[in-house]
């Protein structure tokens, strides 16, 4: 990758289809922009981005990755063992790394910069990360493991096209010209996996650490169904064959040309190993019926599909360590096509054909146990793909044969994880942590401070059939103001890396000047381990009510209304004075219809009649009499009404 | 929306069900067979769970204890399997940390169509869930494998979902048993890639869960729909997931929702006759001012409060009345399904109430699906009398309150009355010349007069608790009917309270004039224990709290010494009395569930192991109603026939 001359900048784009066992084509793009940071030109460049050198620049940023993605990677039918997956699998949500070139106390300022950069740049709260809460520094579990790297994920931000347009803008041609126009939002957002990144890489001069080049890798993953399908469902004789697509199928669109500033412009398809041992294998039982004789040379020239362009070039996979055939990839250059002539490649099968994809050696998932608001455990499950067996086959007759598994997990500081719990099952059979835990390095969380974090280096035997870890916590409280807006959905716990050293996910291609020439077919040659992640969690935690504080305001205020009134009532209340105006009244209003009811009252009873004797009594008189009055208004009103109506 | 060609598909699996029935595969495991196929044809992950069937034994250490701690039994046997299938759906674009489950009960050995039918509608929306675009949580369809049970074998899939084990120490697994072997061969379908497994699948959080049942004999006029919603002791779902139910099933699909009835109260005539001067109230009331709507019709008056005794009697059990109970047990709101479709027997039905069904089980799915936070905004306390209409906590609450009000202020004043009386005697009965520090003596031992009582209180619920401990001994005791078992339960119950009134309580030999106030003293600890203990249950189920205290508190109010009442001779006296041996004899609680069952079934019906079985349902289900029979109400009947029959 080092590039020690001074180049010029250069600009590549590819695109590398490919079909899928379950009725799917993936489409990857892969853009590359490349520059050599002079300062000859005054900070200028002709095709890089400059807000992305900048950013290189101001923080030392010796290599980062930044991914969007909606949806997850299918690992048991989309595969797990090739380049593809196991750099372009991201866990949903967002996920940002970076290496610094400063010293030790500097980097958590610089990973905090930059995080605002980055959000203002895709228009993403990629902010969040800044809070020490939100990322951490693995140690040596993360692939490109060096102490300098910080490791955030905000699991439940929403990707959408406000994120791609300043993705598109890094492009030199934007998608307005080139591989880039197939870039048509309606169909890529209809599709199962969307995933959108950014890899920078700087390469520094050695002195002063000055940055001399930078290499921006900008890539598009996306898995979609070709339209087809729905149509062919109908008739029983189709439904086994593979749909056919073309690029207007899938993406609405064909490509008219190549971006002019591109230096090279290309379209790949990929076969995949086990595509093509399946191809190969019904090629053999045809040859044995048909008896005419093909040759494995025009094997793959006239295979069962149909493919609307020649290919430029066929690469096979050179060297396969496995015995599941090796993937041949078809090579299309968009140079040779014009506004009059648009690319447009269509794929017809012509032969049903089923395959698998291959697989990483475990198939890693992730789970919560237990139930409640108290506790629970996390599991990460480990079960063997039976496909792997192949290619461990070669070393499983050793008798110490190990398999070797990291993994990291970041655990927010609310889940309160017992690293003490730990437990590990091999083959179901509980076994003692110090047999199969090699390696592990845990930070433990601190409240409102930081994530706990684990590390693991798994040492299992390769006949292993499942692993099984779990781990113990207890869920925390946050604060009534540490909630997020959607508190009652629960809170998510960020996505595993589980990775392979020992498995390489390479294809080492014939080596030939133009498979150098292409960053795309040289990307898949670098030797990197096999990566999958697992599914995001979702912890349901104690949530209070929040219109609880609202409640106590209002009953707060009523009784404060309440005793205050009655207080200054009594306080500035005259009693004295109050019942001598009573009595005032009283007198006054004693009229003569009250003594003449009163002395009829009283004979009714066939009592004597005493005067009124006391103006109190005579006043609750009074009252009763009024409401007396106030009744017989009212049953005459109700007699009225219901008499009328 | 669920379209014909859905509707099509599912009935093809009714039909290819039925068809596979009438070949009566010995094990039933051809039906699971084309379950499965199904599902994979649609691109589901497909798979199957085996369970083990778990008998629910009392034991007294685990009452309390989660439901992940099952015992495990060691020799099970390829004869007590069952065989969950598992489909599951992904959400295209969805995180996968949330699920919505839903839950189709099956009997492959005895399947009637209704069974068919639930599937086929489950099968219809799934296949429409399998395209759609809008889905944001993933889709488990459990088809529960009934044999034992429809509860057993969710409450199973639900074990090894939340709480798997790792380590299985029955090492029983799939290689013994031959026909779970031939699901295996199912493996990669062709078209859709997808794959059969045979390890536990999961997804995510589970949301809410849908348990979908078709009745296939029925006698209704009209498709009807009924909910229910009761989980272990009195918990219910959120009411927003009935009400959403309610709702789409009401207004879109035009289909009847009913909830559980006492349909014996329907014909009652006093409540005939309450409703009618309740309509005729809110007649006048109307007529006064339209703007008064709180008069409702006598039918509906009668229909809400058979509703509302139904649910607080369901509630008051503990027990769930479905496969859905199981799901409460994780905190996960659900709620089961039955569909009553009209009485008819050809084909054009059958894809009537697929469609109809189908679209209220989409419906359903859609808004839980469209929800960002899991249901928390409306009730989880309340009663219902009608579908759409409910009594929240707020309300009934109030009326509970209200009832036991009474019961602390009564305690109070009959210690007063009592210590008072004590010294009033006391200081008669001595000289006047009868020195202060004599006096003081008295009032000191006065005012620990109460702990004498406490003491019997105390060891009269010590009793209960041991009765309630009995079933225990009983249950090792092999080929027992429940009538025998009931009798054995009724004679060691004696025999204990008489060991221990022997033993411990029979220094009741306090002096004459401290007799004659001891019966209050004991009524007043009495009460204050009764008050205790439905506070503490009111907390735990309401339902059972309001019933309990429905009987138990005009007992205790009214509990007096007959002697007294017959001394006194009065028509007063005498009523009181009659009161007193009616409530003494309804309260206890044999009695009063004869009585109750008496009145819902006809006596002819009844017989004394019924109470036995009633009761080994409580506690096999783990009923807190249970531990309140025990050890509430049985002591408190004891202590109040004991003031009754009280020597003064």
């Amino acid at each position: 990758m080092k590039k020690a001359k001074k180049q010029e900048e250069e600009f590549n784009e590819e695109l590398l289809l490919k079909p899928l066992p379950d009725r799917k084509v993936l489409a990857h793009f892969h853009f590359r922009s490349s520059a050599s940071l002079s300062t000859s030109n005054g900070g200028h460049h002709h095709l890089f981005p400059k807000a992305i050198s900048q950013l290189v620049q101001k923080f030392r940023v010796k290599e980062m990755e930044l991914s969007f993605t909606q949806g997850r990677w299918n690992y048991e039918s989309w595969g797990g063992f090739d380049p593809i997956p196991s750099s372009n699998a991201k866990p949903p949500g967002v996920e940002l790394w970076a290496v610094f070139d400063v010293p030790q106390h500097q980097i958590d300022a610089s990973w905090q910069n930059l995080t605002h950069t980055l959000s203002g740049l895709f228009c993403a709260s990629i902010n969040f990360l800044e809070s020490t809460t939100t990322y951490s520094a693995p140690e040596w579990s993360f692939p490109p493991a060096s102490g300098n790297l910080r490791y955030g994920t905000l699991p439940r931000e929403a990707v959408c096209t406000e994120n791609l347009t300043p993705w598109l803008k890094l492009l030199p041609c934007r998608d307005k010209a080139g591989i880039a126009v197939l870039l048509d939002r309606p169909s890529i957002y209809r599709g199962f996996y969307h995933s959108q990144r950014l890899h920078l890489t700087s390469t520094g001069s050695g002195s002063e650490g000055m940055v001399s080049g930078i290499i921006l890798e900008q890539t598009l993953t996306v898995v979609l169904q070709p339209n087809s399908q729905r149509a062919g469902m109908a008739y029983a004789s189709e439904r086994h064959i593979q749909p056919s697509w073309s690029l207007t199928s899938i993406f609405g669109k064909q490509v008219s040309g190549t971006c002019v500033l591109a230096k090279s412009s290309n379209v790949y398809l990929l076969l995949d190993r086990g595509l093509v041992a399946e191809l190969e294998h019904l090629h053999k039982e045809n040859e044995k019926s048909a008896e005419n004789g093909f040759t494995s040379q025009n094997f793959w020239t006239k295979p069962s599909f149909e493919l609307s362009a020649d290919p430029d070039r066929i690469f096979i996979e050179e060297n396969s360590l496995h015995s599941k055939g090796s993937s041949v990839l078809y090579k299309f250059q968009v140079e040779k096509y014009s506004e009059s002539e648009p690319f447009d490649l269509s794929l017809t099968w012509k032969i049903p054909v089923v395959w698998l994809s291959q697989q990483a050696p475990l198939h890693a998932s992730r789970f919560l146990m237990g139930s409640g608001n108290e506790r629970g455990a996390i599991a990460i499950s480990l079960k063997s793909t039976q496909l792997s067996e192949g290619f461990m086959g070669a070393n499983a007759d050793d008798e110490r044969c190990d398999l070797q598994v990291n993994v990291f997990q970041v655990v927010p500081w609310y889940v309160k994880v017992y690293f003490h719990s730990l437990q590990v099952f091999v083959n179901q059979q509980p076994k003692a942590i110090s047999d199969i835990i090699e390696k592990i390095h845990v930070s433990p969380s601190k409240d409102k401070v930081s994530p706990g974090v684990m590390e693991m280096v798994l040492k299992l035997p390769c006949k292993v059939n499942s692993a099984a870890l779990t781990i113990e916590f207890d869920k925390g409280f946050l604060h009534i103001d540490e909630y997020p807006p959607d508190a009652n959905q629960g809170f998510d716990i960020p996505s595993a890396i589980i990775s392979f050293p020992n498995f390489h996910a390479s294809m080492i291609f014939l080596k030939d000047d133009s498979v150098n020439k292409s960053p795309l077919l040289s990307k898949f040659q670098e030797k990197s381990p096999v990566m999958s992640y697992t599914e995001a969690l979702l912890v349901p935690l104690t949530t209070p009510d929040f219109s609880m504080p609202y409640n106590v305001i209002t009953i707060t205020c009523t009784v404060f209304a309440l005793y205050f009134g009655s207080l200054l009532n009594v306080l500035r209340r005259r009693v004295a004075e109050e019942e001598r105006f009573l009595k005032e009244k009283a007198a006054k209003k004693t009229g003569r219809l009250s003594l003449l009811l009163s002395k009829l009252s009283a004979k009714l009873r066939g009592r004597q009649w005493e005067p009124p004797s006391s103006p109190p009594a005579s006043s609750s008189f009074i009252n009763a009499k009024l409401v007396f009055k106030v009744i017989l208004v009212a049953g005459l009103a109700v007699g009225w009404q219901y008499f009328f109506s | 929306m669920l379209a014909n060609q859905h509707v099509l598909e599912g009935n093809r699996l009714v039909n290819d069900l039925t068809s596979s029935n009438l070949k009566s595969s010995e094990t039933g495991i051809e039906s699971q067979r084309i379950i499965a196929r199904y599902m994979l044809d649609l691109g589901a992950e497909a798979s199957i769970h085996k369970f083990h069937r778990q008998l629910n034994h009392f034991h007294p250490l685990h009452f309390f204890s989660s439901p992940d701690s099952g015992i495990i039994e060691e020799n099970y046997s390829c004869s007590s399997y069952g065989i969950n299938t598992v489909g599951i759906i992904r959400a295209p674009r969805g995180d996968g940390k949330e699920a919505i489950v839903l839950v189709t009960p099956y009997n492959a050995l005895k399947s009637g169509l209704g069974e068919a039918l639930s599937i086929g509608i489950a099968y219809s929306v799934f296949s429409l869930l399998s395209q759609v675009t809008w889905l944001a949580k993933d889709i488990i369809w459990l088809v529960a494998d009934s044999r034992y049970g429809e509860y057993a074998a969710v409450s199973a899939w639900l074990r090894d979902y939340q709480t798997p084990k790792f380590s299985s120490l029955s090492t029983l697994d799939a290689e013994m048993c031959p026909d779970i072997d031939n699901l295996y061969d199912l493996k990669v379908n062709s078209i859709t890639g997808s794959k059969f497994s045979s390890s536990f699948k999961r997804a995510g959080t589970m949301a809410a869960a849908l348990v979908l049942k078709v009745r296939n004999k029925s006698d209704q006029f009209e498709d009807t729909i009924s909910i229910y919603a009761e989980a272990s002791n009195g918990q219910m779902p959120n009411l927003d997931l009935i009400n959403v139910v309610n709702y789409l099933a009401v207004h879109r699909q035009g289909l009847h929702v009913k909830v559980e009835k006492l349909w014996s109260l329907l014909n009652s005539s006093w409540l005939k006759i309450l409703g009618e001067i309740f309509e005729s109230l809110g007649k006048v009331a109307k007529s006064l001012n339209p703007k008064w709507k709180f008069g409702i019709t006598a039918t509906e008056y009668v229909e809400g409060t058979a509703t509302l005794a139904s649910s607080l009697y369901y509630q008051a059990l503990g027990l769930p009345t479905g496969p859905h109970g199981a799901f409460r047990d994780y905190q996960i709101d659900a709620i089961t399904l039955e569909i009553l479709p009209k009485f008819s027997s050809d084909k054009v039905r059958h894809s009537d109430i697929l469609l109809r069904g189908g679209r209220l089980i989409e419906g359903v799915i859609r808004s839980v699906n469209n929800l960002l936070e899991k249901f928390h905004q409306s009730f989880f306390l309340y009663l219902l009398t009608s579908p759409s209409k409910f009594v929240s906590v707020g309300v009934y609450m109030i009326a509970f309150a209200l009832l036991i009000a009474p019961l602390p202020i009564v305690a109070a004043s009959l210690y007063v009355d009592a210590s008072s009386l004590g010294n009033c005697s006391k200081s008669d009965k001595s000289t006047p010349s009868a020195s202060l520090d004599t006096d003081e003596h008295s009032i000191t031992i006065g005012s620990w007069m109460w702990l004498n009582s406490a003491k019997l209180v105390f060891l009269v619920h010590l009793w209960g608790a041991i009765v309630s401990l009995i079933p225990y001994v009983i249950c090792q005791i092999p080929d027992c009917t429940p009538t025998t078992s009931f009798m054995i339960w009724v004679l060691l119950s004696m025999l204990s309270f008489l060991t221990l009134y022997s033993v411990l309580a029979s220094p009741l030999s306090c002096a004459k004039a401290s007799q004659e106030k001891e019966w209050a003293l004991v009524k007043s600890v009495t009460i204050s224990s009764v008050f205790i203990g439905l506070g503490l249950m009111s907390v735990i189920n309401f339902a059972t709290a309001e019933i309990g205290a429905l009987l138990m508190v005009p007992m205790c109010l009214l509990a007096r010494p007959l002697k007294l009442d017959v001394r006194a001779g009065t028509l007063r006296s005498f009523s009181r009395m009659i009161g007193n041996l009616v409530l003494g004899l309804i309260a206890f609680p044999p009695a009063a569930f004869f009585l109750l069952k008496g009145m819902l079934d006809g006596f002819g019906s009844v017989n004394v192991g019924a109470f036995w079985i009633w009761v080994e349902s409580l506690w096999a289900w783990n009923s807190a109603t249970y531990l309140f029979i025990g050890m509430v109400h049985l002591p408190c009947w004891v202590l109040c026939i004991h003031i009754l029959l009280h020597t003064c």
